[in-house]
């Protein structure tokens, strides 16, 4: 069954703050803390060659992945992408059509999801309408047939680790979303998993609850040290969360790696494109700015912009054209310039000392693009 | 064993579809489907004159007969009434339905559909009976026109051969307005239905454009509850077509559809005109689906 | 001032008389029956009431043909929900969880029964049960009303099983629940105000049903058909009117509590997705 994830029912003299984005610290005396580790050999979740048809459809293509324990790992690509399909075919609701999966060396291909020490938080959360808070938690004890009295210990302590003490009666219909959303979490999280799977688990909230929710998620997951496997189309999220990131797109992985990796070395078009914004710059156009066709991608904060009496050094590529257009962000400034001889590049700077006035005043401005050599990524074909 | 029998089934699908599917499809494929197969069939039989036996063997002649101008003027007959019925009950449903589509509040709008589906579900043969109470010559219909000092007019109209009788509960006349109510609350109900569907905004918009409310309502809302009112028109006419408690109670010796259907089965014994006879509702309510279909009923159900 | 807010209009007073009245004309006739259910009136339907009795309660009661028929009934009734509720929820749950081929001709042919005109499945299964010389018994009717009354369980089934969220089933597997500890803990409990309903309105359905009992009975005498007997030839008019209170009773109150069982559920349900 490969190595346990927790130590179970260990004690500790020590219990370490559980850091919250609340501004609250809660001290939690669970055998949820483990020993930070870096066991990255072992292998959490492996894919071989698993293919999954929905008739004529391929939603996962010949997908081969492998999670290491203890890991915070994304699934990132568009919608209808496969990466959905490839953590219910984890969950155990999908099987695969061809291929392997693997839950620390076991073949869990043919398990059913009862069968599985995962569990899954929901893009809905999937909480049971007709029971109350403590029994939603306590589903997965109470089919164990835990011990009552352990049960709602267990429970207690959950309620008290999601801050949602004194809920244990209400019904989900009377909780909002960020606290069902932590219900949805404690309610899987209780059973002690090997892997714990979110299917876009923040996708119903709101801006601000999001951006609290993913650096609670990210503590939750350093303190129990579970592998969490976590899907989403937002690169944003999965950038700040992530250790690693796997980049989906038609059912296929175009690249693996760490949120740097993808974001400064994506190795192909769609990567490049997905992740942050970038520019692809191919055909003539690359020609005559690097003197070879090979396309290759900038990113639009690495540009730098002057006037066109500006010399900078060797080690820079250099283009000329004219601001088409000025998009004013606060922050940064988001400039669309047209080259000379065609094509156009964005570009974003910081508004270190301009002002709004300024910038849209740039609009129709000859102008001088510059950008070190090391930073053009060349993509294959 | 239960876990172990769940991951069975959990492994084949298929397996777990067909035990699902198997019972409620098998129990209306053999009894229903089986039954109108059987129906169908027996339309080709018939019923030799002599001996009252029914003689198994393919034949049109049962379906010849049926053309005859007795049955053919059933049919005419049955037709004209369900038609009748129809246009009736479009014009009976639309200020209810109306008024529940779009003044009625989100409460008063629940209860408003609550009284007119309970009428639907509550004994459709207790209604019928009521009105053999309301219609009788001594009952309460004929004692409130007395009030009223209309008896001329209600002898007139039962003077006319194609609509009158004895009394309101023995004529055609009785027999349509039993049906226009019996029936009325499958209207009311797909034409609140599609007017619901109507946004506000569009009417605003009408308005907006310089259409005076009588104009927003002819150009706007009855093209929009049209669909409405075919797809309640299908219940209306097709349980017209249908039904003969309502002649057997109140009617006369004209003959209806169904009236003919339940004495060629009952005292005739002759079950292939009975089945060839019940192929005429049939025909004409695929017909009806069909023409309906066209005009967008099917969305507004 | 309430009605204002939902089209930015008030009804007009035409409009309001015209609603009413239609009210009226299909709630009027109902309580018609209430009213002559006391008329000391034996042989005819004379109205104003001559006077007020209620000695044909006593009457019917006393009345063994009328008792039969009732039992009859009710029996039918219980029997024809009870596979209504077993073959309609088994359709429900494979239309709602699988897709396969001619799925959309399920619904179809569920519907059919109460689509085509009664007499259409009534000659129908009386042909089926010629053809077969089945003898006409209990279980004839029984069959018969079961065709007509799987849809309605189906239909209430089917609606629940779409507003209650996919992920349920999903998530109770998840946490460990095998396929029959889901069905008791999550899916039973979900749907069984729905049962509740379905099998209510396939009672009342069933209870009342007379085209389709006509010929699938033989000589067995339900209560609509003792009530359709009575129409066609009236001997017992006082106790016929006590017999259509009875029936609109038994019916009122199942349809009544299977309303509001919806009714609630679904307000339930709009207050979750709000």
């Amino acid at each position: 069954m490969g190595c346990g994830v927790f130590r179970a029912g260990e004690t500790r003299p020590e219990h370490p703050a559980f850091p919250l984005p609340f501004g609250k610290q809660v001290t939690i005396t669970s055998e949820f803390i483990v020993e930070p580790k870096n066991n990255h050999s072992i292998s959490a979740v492996k894919f071989l060659d698993v293919n999954r048809y929905f008739g004529e459809v391929r939603a996962v293509d010949g997908v081969n992945l492998e999670v290491r324990d203890g890991e915070f790992f994304s699934m990132l690509g568009p919608s209808g992408s496969g990466k959905t399909t490839c953590l219910r075919m984890i969950a155990g609701f999908d099987r695969p059509t061809a291929g392997q999966i693997f839950l620390y060396e076991q073949d869990v291909s043919r398990l059913p999801p009862y069968e599985r020490s995962v569990n899954t938080v929901f893009q809905d959360y999937a909480l049971f309408p007709h029971m109350t808070v403590g029994e939603n938690i306590a589903y997965g004890l109470m089919i164990k047939k835990v011990p009552r009295l352990e049960q709602s210990r267990r429970v207690e302590e959950m309620l008290e680790l999601m801050q949602l003490s004194g809920m244990t009666g209400r019904k989900p219909a009377q909780l909002s979303g960020g606290q069902r959303q932590r219900v949805a979490l404690a309610r899987a999280l209780i059973n002690h998993p090997k892997v714990l799977l979110l299917d876009e688990p923040l996708g119903a909230l709101d801006l601000k609850l999001r951006q609290q929710m993913q650096s609670e998620l990210k503590a939750i997951q350093k303190k129990v040290g579970i592998t969490f496997i976590y899907v989403t189309h937002d690169q944003e999220e999965a950038l700040t969360m992530s250790d690693r990131i796997a980049v989906f797109n038609h059912g296929r992985i175009e690249q693996v790696g760490s949120p740097a990796e993808i974001y400064e070395h994506p190795r192909t078009p769609f990567v490049a494109g997905f992740v942050g914004v970038s520019n692809l710059v191919s055909g003539e156009v690359a020609t005559r700015i690097t003197g070879r066709p090979e396309p290759f991608s900038i990113r639009p904060e690495k540009i730098h912009l002057a006037s066109q009496e500006e010399n900078p050094g060797e080690d820079q590529y250099i283009v000329d054209g004219v601001v088409r257009d000025v998009v004013y962000l606060g922050l940064y400034t988001r400039y669309m310039v047209e080259l000379e001889g065609g094509g156009d590049l964005v570009v974003v700077e910081q508004n270190l000392r301009t002002t709004s006035m300024d910038v849209l005043q740039s609009r129709g401005q000859p102008v001088r693009l510059s950008w070190h050599r090391d930073h053009i990524r060349r993509l294959g074909a | 064993m239960l876990s172990r029998i769940s991951t069975y089934l959990f492994l084949r699908p298929r397996l777990v579809l067909l035990l699902l599917l198997g019972p409620p499809l098998l129990y209306m494929l053999v009894v229903y489907l089986g039954s109108l197969f059987a129906l169908l069939v027996n339309s080709f039989f018939y019923l030799e004159e002599f001996t009252g036996l029914i003689v198994r063997e393919f034949t049109l002649r049962t379906y010849a007969l049926i053309f005859n101008p007795a049955n053919r003027e059933i049919f005419f007959r049955t037709t004209l009434m369900a038609a009748a019925v129809t246009v009736t009950d479009a014009l009976l449903a639309f200020p209810l339905a109306y008024y529940i589509a779009r003044f009625a509040s989100p409460r008063l709008k629940t209860w408003l559909l609550i009284a007119v589906t309970i009428p639907l579900w509550s004994s459709y043969l207790v209604r019928v009976y009521a009105w053999k109470l309301i219609l009788a010559k001594e009952g309460i219909l004929s004692w409130f026109i007395n009030l009223l000092h209309l008896n001329p007019i209600l002898d007139w109209l039962l003077s006319i051969p194609a609509i009158g009788g004895s009394s309101l509960s023995l004529s055609p006349l009785g027999m349509f307005i039993v049906f226009a109510y019996i029936w009325l609350p499958y209207m009311i109900i797909p034409v609140q239905t599609a007017l619901e569907r109507v946004p506000n905004s569009l009417l605003e918009a009408s308005g907006d454009l310089g259409a005076k409310p009588y104009q927003t309502f002819r150009n706007v809302i009855l093209p929009l509850a049209f669909p409405g009112v075919v797809a309640g028109s299908i219940f209306t006419f097709s349980l017209t077509l249908g039904d003969f408690i309502v002649p057997l109670s109140l009617g006369n010796s004209k003959f209806f559809i169904g009236q003919a259907v339940y004495s060629y089965q009952g005292t005739g014994g002759n079950i292939p005109l009975a089945a060839a006879m019940t192929m005429g509702p049939v025909v004409i309510m695929v017909i009806y689906l069909l023409v309906a279909r066209k005009l967008g009923a099917f969305d507004a159900l | 001032m309430r009605s204002k807010s939902y089209s930015g209009a008030q009804a007009s007073w035409g409009l309001k008389i015209a609603a009413f009245l239609t009210l009226l004309f299909l709630h009027v006739p109902i309580w018609i029956i209430f009213l002559y259910s006391f008329t000391p009136d034996e042989t005819t339907y004379t109205f104003p009431l001559p006077g007020f009795t209620t000695r044909w309660f006593g009457v019917a009661l006393g009345r063994s043909d009328l008792w039969s028929a009732l039992t009859l009934s009710l029996r039918v009734a219980a029997v024809a929900t009870l596979a209504a509720l077993v073959l309609g929820t088994l359709a429900a749950a494979a239309v709602y969880r699988s897709n396969f081929f001619g799925k959309e001709s399920v619904s179809f042919l569920l519907v059919l029964p109460i689509a085509l005109p009664g007499i259409v499945t009534g000659i129908a299964l009386r042909t089926a049960i010629g053809g077969l010389e089945i003898p006409f018994s209990f279980w004839t009717i029984v069959i018969g009303h079961a065709t007509f009354c799987v849809v309605v369980v189906y239909n209430n089934v089917l609606a629940r099983f779409r507003r209650t969220s996919g992920s349920l089933v999903e998530a109770s597997m998840d946490l460990g629940a095998n396929a029959f500890q889901t069905f008791r803990y999550v899916i039973f409990p979900n749907i069984a105000t729905a049962l509740l309903a379905g099998g209510m309105l396939a009672f009342a359905l069933s209870f009342d049903e007379v085209i389709v009992t006509t010929f699938t009975s033989g000589q067995q005498t339900t209560l609509p058909i003792w009530i359709f007997s009575q129409l066609t030839r009236p001997r017992d008019r006082p106790v016929t009117n006590v017999a259509a209170l009875i029936v609109i009773l038994i019916t009122f109150v199942p349809i009544f509590l299977a309303q509001r069982l919806t009714a609630e559920s679904s307000e339930t349900g709009e207050s979750k997705s709000g």
